[in-house]
């Protein structure tokens, strides 16, 4: 319409506009593959990534072993896949956890200024814990469980949520159609749900990505430390772990399991900046034209 | 006047992006000041007159507004593709701006009176400390600002508007620009400021040789400064002219309808009503707020509210007029239940309901409602007109089809199309946006309208259309209304009684001719004084020029 009228980027116009994006659509499309192949591990491979095939240890790449084989003879092509799908799964559970603990904390933060400062400075409590040593806490504790890795991880992303939440709630009821709202005899739990929820979705999206990847990255530290799954499982980590011993004889064992970690968190990175240009108002205005 | 101009504009075109319904943001632009000259751009938004002056400063948004064809003229030199490095040489030094609202334009870590060395530290670095300080305190003193000497020492938040604005044009003086661009510079200011800051820029004239760009939409402040006027419309210079003769004699319909659009201090609303039947009364009304800071042991209150009281007859607007900090929109929000008073009572029925809790105020809320001043924010973006209309009623369980139907007889009521209802906030002119606003408020079927300053944030013809609705609207429904302002011609227009406030206090409150023709209080003369375009219209009565003579 015009130019000088504010507009305000609508939901329904995300999808177009993603997809034009180089970008994004790098790194969207590269994630699809990545996640389309490790969801499909158990179709695509035809080794169990387990089996141990001693005699044909540290065998490189062929047509039988698409990325050779590991120290013990198992497939590395199934075993990184595997890997993947551990920490797809993962990066999934730890995001979805954090994001809807912290929304909720950030809310009740940000909306009712009595809870602020409680919530608030048990926030900055789990701040101080640094989220490595959680992780290998929890994973010595109780074993390494996906439930366990899940909250161990997920546990030191709430912070960060819940700040970013109870920003944005503090903008918005401020806002006058929030007041307009309350005046009309809403019920604070209805405003909560109709005019301040929905300003947190994007940049909790966002937030979100950006989880993933982190966790990711958290989940094969652990593992490459040992501290993670149980060997028989696979998991990106402790591929590379296994292989460090045998680098010089067979590189592919550390490599091929790094670059699909390298590119799983970038592409996952690359979507996230790329939703965040597009989402974050500010960005938006500045590209508007 | 002096052979070379201190700016000339010819012809200059600057595009909008995208397919837009205007190819140009300013499309034929062609003009000149002069030294010792006040030129008025004129116009509504979107009229493209802070387009024109961006440019002039390199300012334009890049890759949205592109400068197209044209010629800047700088005291003769060509300016127009200058590089950013000449630009910052020029600016500061050679011309200067003024932005609408100082406290963002100044820096509010840093001491003004630093940031007025800064600018002698950057165009003059051969000046000594000693100089830059003695410099800076003659700038300010010469603005009239109030002991100079502490003054430089504040940062932007201890002043007010007023002297934020002084500052910023103590800035822009510096270095004794050739130009001075002003973009609505007393837009965000009280009247009494207003009028400060007006007579002081009407005075660099006698002492410097300075031209001066103004821009303003209110013909007021034209007719109390400008040399000359250009009126803008739609991205093109519609009219131009000396001021006194645009003002007498419009040629074009545009200035025409923008003159006559201005209140110019009509009583509108008759004499007021019997108070027989008050449907709200305000009695001895006060609001504390204590500051608190974390390294100042003293704590200071401030009196928001102090003692107010007055009431509401039936089918009465009443005007709350006030300058920024006299406690009018504290009243306001108090009224509505935004905020709680801590002391004194709010009658309603008999009964006081100026401490109930959220839960016992919703059996009231309905009676009272708001509309809001910034009709951009006052509207969620994600929620389409119908899902806001419907809300308040849909709160209390009404009926989805009385709901529906009360909803296209109140959008009827404020002149907008059903077909609004699908649509977004987003799709609708601020005029638009605030009928929809008073329809929202309508939704709820309330006795007592309030509106915030609903008209400020508009247009003056848009304007003159909201308060007509207002009033149409009052009579119709039998509403009365609290119209909470800071413009006196804009009450006196609408309300049959008027309160001045000032420091949280009621100064003065009768009907609104006996306001403008015998002001009972000090400060209402000194508000009446303040309101610009009094003197230098001619045979025009424009604004109080026909109150304040009588």
């Amino acid at each position: 319409m015009t130019s000088n009228v504010i507009t305000f980027p609508r939901a329904r116009a995300w999808w177009p506009a993603l997809t034009r994006d180089p970008m994004m659509l790098t790194g969207l499309v590269l994630l699809v593959v990545l996640i389309g192949l490790s969801l499909l591990a158990p179709v695509i491979t035809w080794h169990d990534p387990a089996s141990l095939t001693p005699r044909l240890r540290l065998k490189p790449v062929s047509a039988e072993y698409w990325l050779g084989t590991d120290s013990l003879g198992r497939d590395l092509f199934s075993r990184v896949l595997y890997g993947g799908r551990l920490s797809i799964t993962l990066a999934v559970l730890v995001s979805v956890i954090s994001v809807c603990a912290g929304l909720l904390l950030g809310l009740l933060a940000g909306y009712f200024r009595r809870l602020d400062a409680v919530v608030m400075r048990i926030i900055d409590g789990i701040m101080a814990i640094p989220g490595l040593l959680l992780a290998i806490a929890m994973v010595a504790l109780g074993g390494a469980s996906i439930p366990t890795m899940v909250t161990a991880i997920a546990i030191p992303e709430i912070p960060r949520v819940a700040r970013l939440v109870r920003s944005v709630v503090l903008s918005v009821r401020e806002e006058p159609y929030v007041e307009a709202s309350l005046g009309m005899g809403t019920a604070t739990w209805r405003v909560l749900w109709r005019h301040v929820l929905p300003s947190t979705i994007n940049p909790l999206v966002v937030q979100a990505t950006f989880i993933c990847a982190s966790a990711i990255l958290i989940e094969a530290v652990l593992g490459f430390l040992g501290l993670g799954f149980p060997p028989e499982i696979p998991s990106l980590g402790s591929i590379i772990s296994e292989g460090r011993p045998f680098f010089q004889r067979a590189p592919w064992i550390i490599l091929f399991p790094g670059i699909f970690l390298a590119l799983l968190i970038l592409s996952v990175n690359l979507f996230g900046d790329a939703l965040r240009d597009r989402l974050d108002p500010r960005m938006a205005r500045l590209r508007k034209g | 006047m002096s052979s070379t101009p201190i700016l000339e504009i010819r012809d200059l075109n600057v595009s909008l992006p995208g397919a837009g319904d205007r190819r140009y943001a300013a499309e034929g632009i062609s003009l000149t000041v002069s030294a010792r000259e006040i030129v008025c751009i004129v116009g509504e938004s979107g009229s493209g007159k802070s387009v024109t002056a961006s440019a002039v400063m390199g300012l334009l948004p890049k890759n949205v507004l592109r400068l197209e064809s044209g010629q800047i003229l700088l005291s003769g030199r060509d300016i127009t593709h200058a590089t950013n490095t000449e630009l910052r040489e020029l600016r500061g030094d050679r011309m200067a701006m003024i932005f609408q609202e100082p406290m963002t334009a100044l820096n509010p870590l840093m001491q003004v009176g630093d940031q007025v060395a800064e600018i002698f530290q950057f165009h003059g670095p051969s000046l000594s400390r000693r100089e830059v300080d003695a410099r800076v305190l003659a700038l300010l003193t010469d603005m009239r600002l109030p002991s100079p000497e502490t003054l430089r020492h504040a940062y932007p938040h201890q002043l007010s508007g007023g002297q934020r604005q002084r500052v910023m044009i103590a800035m822009a003086l510096a270095m004794e620009p050739a130009l001075i661009i002003a973009d609505e510079p007393t837009t965000a200011l009280d009247v009494t400021s207003q009028a400060q800051v007006l007579r002081l820029l009407h005075g660099l004239r006698e002492r410097h040789d300075t031209g001066i760009l103004f821009i303003t939409h209110d013909f007021d402040v034209v007719a109390e400064i400008a040399d000359r006027v250009i009126v803008m419309q739609q991205g093109r210079i519609v009219e131009a002219g000396t001021a006194a003769e645009v003002l007498a004699n419009p040629q074009h319909p545009y200035t025409r309808k923008l003159i006559d659009a201005v209140p110019k201090g009509q009583f509108g609303a008759g004499a007021p009503l019997a108070e027989a039947d008050p449907v709200i009364s305000v009695e001895n009304l006060g609001m504390r707020f204590v500051t608190s800071s974390l390294f100042k042991a003293k704590r200071r209150e401030v009196l928001a509210l102090d003692g107010v009281s007055l009431s509401l007859a039936r089918g009465e607007t009443l005007g709350i007029v006030g300058e920024s900090g006299s406690g009018k929109t504290t009243l306001g929000r108090c009224l509505a239940h935004f905020a709680r008073p801590t002391s004194g009572r709010i009658v309603m029925n008999g009964e006081d309901v100026s401490r109930l809790s959220r839960a016992a105020w919703r059996q009231w809320c309905k009676r009272i409602q708001m509309v809001f001043q910034d009709p951009y924010r006052s509207f969620n973006p994600r929620l389409t007109i119908e899902a806001t209309l419907a809300e308040g009623p849909m709160n209390y369980g009404e009926d989805r089809a009385r709901v529906q139907a009360r909803m296209r007889d109140m959008l009827a009521l404020v002149s907008i199309d059903a077909s609004a209802l699908k649509r977004y906030p987003h799709e609708f002119s601020g005029g638009q946006r605030q009928r929809i606003s008073i329809a929202r408020a309508l939704m709820m079927e309330p006795e007592i309208l309030i509106a915030d300053e609903a008209v400020s944030a508009l247009d003056v013809s848009v304007q003159a259309q909201i308060l007509d609705l207002l009033e149409h609207i009052r009579e119709q429904l039998n509403l009365s209304m609290i119209f909470i302002t800071h413009d006196l011609r804009v009450a006196a227009r609408l309300c049959h009684r008027i309160a001045v406030m000032q420091r949280g206090r009621v100064m003065e409150i009768g009907p609104a001719e006996q306001i403008f023709t015998r002001p009972g209080s000090g400060y209402t003369q000194e508000l009446l004084a303040a309101i610009p375009g009094k003197d230098g219209l001619g045979s025009r009565p424009v604004a109080g020029l026909a109150l304040a003579g009588a």
